[in-house]
């Protein structure tokens, strides 16, 4: 893909980003609650330090105004001060952040380790059972929902089994100093190999959960491509030329039929953002997605459009990325 | 002549019946759609069927174990919440709640979509322009994250689950009414509409419309176990239908304090998620075969 054609689908994120930001603006601005009110609680305040206060967060503003405000501020990454924490916004969502990727890719991982095998494998035996206990597999991963398989989870293996944790990101007694603040690599970076086996042991259960509807659509594309690829001719020729099942399988049919599965999988990490909400609050994880849960609760609105902008540029950029991955790998395909 | 034209049976090999008669061999499928029609007249049926007030409080029966357990009662099959309340009545009384937020998020979703898409497609132009934008930029949105903002910002209650959910779900119809209505103008019926003289509302609502309904139906039966899922989600995560009365997700969270003395608050209600969403997944895949054998496998 050349370099114009991939600044000319740069461009045309600007009007989608600029459309999801006034969404998110309209969405905060039309919140019932006074956001001075909310900030001012139970203390005592004289009209003119309400009003002063009201100036400060230019809520006086006219409303047009008050958003190519809200919105320069959001280029520069500031999005006011979090009512709660009396901290910035920025800076609550920063160390919240790694918490929520750590798990994302984790879950990532999951998925592909498990989809593609299963895929491959109810693809070369189609019909058999392992092909259809696959398919009733994959059908059950989207149809079961997240919270409630994250319960059966820790039902299962924290409570009865009692061989995993049943919340939280690592044990107290394990906790290590920050380096990068993804405590799987921390861990390891301080040799400590107990707390990293902690540190995994806290985040297999939410990781499944989370990863579970992505392990069953990836698995039901790589079976479809891989029947797919199985059809095509210069496997036959492949095969006619006496080379092994194996070696057709793999070098030449597999890496073709990923093609779509990579594709997918990129679309569908963006889907784990939603998941995170859900995931992060029935396992107790101290990420993004439970500090919005609990934001919404304590009407702590800045860092609710904060976040909410956030995870939106992120599906927007992820897909975007899926996108021109998709291009890259499968050179037929134009944008 | 006519009377006798008038009875005779209509043939069977109209594209609806053709279609229909795949689904019906489909056995899987069929069996997953009585599924479905099961829980719609449980729901209906509701006060009829449930064996207690769904909201009746009785502490002396706070986390009372399933009938077959020890200190179980039958007459309370699946055991009871931490207030007391029978959860066979609750889960019974909380499909209503699950089918009638689906049902109505996909009716005006698809309302709206198909009006959207229709225009969009035959229409071209600025009306294009500016409905694709729009779908674009609601496409930005993770769904559950956008419903969680609309939640935040409208507060709980069901027609704002409803609202909350249409806003976004109705981006999908509408992407699929504009790509069949693009094909669909350029084919002959709707050229020979146009120069009979026929206006763009007539060519749009009578002419194009009823050819493109199979995927609009395929896609809504969809999204249905989806929309279920997302209420489902909202009401566990308090952002939902609020108590006292019954819904699906927020008793999966009422369950979540007693997972180590009380397995069964949790369990029976998210069954009765994973058995609905289930049947429909199955019924609708077995439409989409039969209907718009393209994405078939």
């Amino acid at each position: 893909m050349s370099v114009g054609k991939l600044l000319e689908r740069l461009l045309q994120l600007l009007p989608v980003l600029l459309g999801v930001s006034l969404i998110v603006f309209v969405m905060m601005a039309l919140t019932p609650g006074d956001p001075v009110g909310i900030m001012i609680g139970d203390q005592t305040v004289t009209p003119e330090q309400e009003a002063e206060l009201r100036r400060g967060l230019g809520l006086d503003r006219p409303v047009v105004e008050r958003f190519f405000i809200f919105l320069g501020n959001a280029v520069q990454g500031d999005f006011g001060q979090s009512f709660y924490h009396r901290r910035p916004v920025s800076t609550v969502i920063a160390e919240r952040l790694p918490a929520t990727i750590e798990l994302s890719l984790v879950a990532l991982i999951v998925a592909l380790a498990t989809a593609i095998p299963l895929g491959v494998l109810a693809a070369i035996r189609k019909n058999s059972i392992l092909d259809r206990l696959a398919t009733i597999g994959s059908l059950l991963g989207v149809s079961l929902p997240g919270f409630w398989f994250g319960i059966l989870l820790i039902m299962l293996f924290a409570v009865q089994l009692k061989i995993l944790p049943v919340s939280g990101r690592i044990g107290y007694s394990s906790e290590v100093l920050p380096i990068t603040h993804f405590l799987l690599i921390d861990t390891l970076l301080h040799g400590n190999f107990r707390a990293f086996g902690d540190a995994l042991s806290h985040i297999i259960l939410p990781a499944i959960t989370l990863g579970l509807p992505m392990t069953a659509i990836l698995m039901r594309v790589t079976r479809t491509s891989m029947l797919e690829v199985l059809r095509q001719d210069y496997v036959t020729f492949a095969e006619a030329k006496g080379l092994s099942r194996r070696r057709v399988l793999f070098r030449h049919a597999l890496k073709n039929a990923l093609i779509p599965t990579v594709s997918v999988a990129a679309i569908e990490t963006g889907s784990l953002l939603g998941g995170n909400m859900i995931v992060e609050t029935v396992f107790g994880w101290p990420g993004l997605g439970r500090l919005v849960v609990e934001s919404i609760f304590l009407r702590n609105y800045p860092l609710v459009q904060a976040a909410v902008l956030f995870y939106a540029v992120t599906y927007v950029l992820l897909n975007f990325f899926a996108d021109i991955l998709y291009t890259v790998l499968n050179p037929r395909v134009k944008l | 002549m006519n009377t006798a034209i008038a009875s005779m049976p209509v043939k069977a090999d109209s594209p609806f019946r053709r279609n229909m008669a795949i689904f019906a061999e489909n056995r899987l499928a069929v069996g997953s759609a009585v599924v479905v029609l099961l829980f719609i007249i449980m729901a209906i049926a509701a006060p009829l069927i449930a064996p207690h007030d769904p909201n009746e409080t009785d502490l002396f029966r706070r986390l009372q174990p399933p009938g077959w357990k020890v200190g179980g009662d039958w007459s309370f099959v699946l055991g009871c919440d931490a207030l007391g309340r029978d959860i066979l009545s609750r889960i019974i009384y909380g499909s209503r709640i699950s089918i009638f937020i689906g049902a109505a998020v996909i009716l005006v979703a698809t309302t709206v979509g198909i009006a959207a898409g229709l225009a969009a497609g035959y229409l071209r132009g600025w009306v294009d322009v500016v409905i694709s934008r729009v779908v674009d930029i609601l496409l930005g949105f993770p769904y559950l994250i956008f419903a969680i903002g609309l939640m935040a910002m409208m507060g709980p209650g069901l027609a704002n689950i409803i609202m909350a959910l249409a806003y976004k779900e109705w981006v999908i119809p509408c992407r699929v009414v504009r790509g069949e209505t693009l094909a669909a103008r350029e084919l002959e019926y709707v050229e020979a509409a146009r120069a009979l003289g026929a206006s763009s509302r007539h060519i749009m609502m009578k002419e194009i419309l009823p050819n493109i309904l199979s995927p609009v139906i395929v896609v809504a039966t969809i999204r249905i176990a989806h929309v279920i899922i997302l209420e489902a989600s909202l009401s566990f995560l308090g952002l939902g239908v609020q108590p006292p009365t019954a819904s699906w997700g927020s008793m999966v969270a009422d369950g979540r304090a007693f997972i180590l003395e009380a397995w069964w608050v949790s369990t029976f209600p998210g069954l009765a998620i994973l058995l609905l969403v289930l049947a429909i997944n199955v019924a609708s895949q077995g439409l989409r075969d039969a209907f718009d054998p393209r994405f078939s496998e």
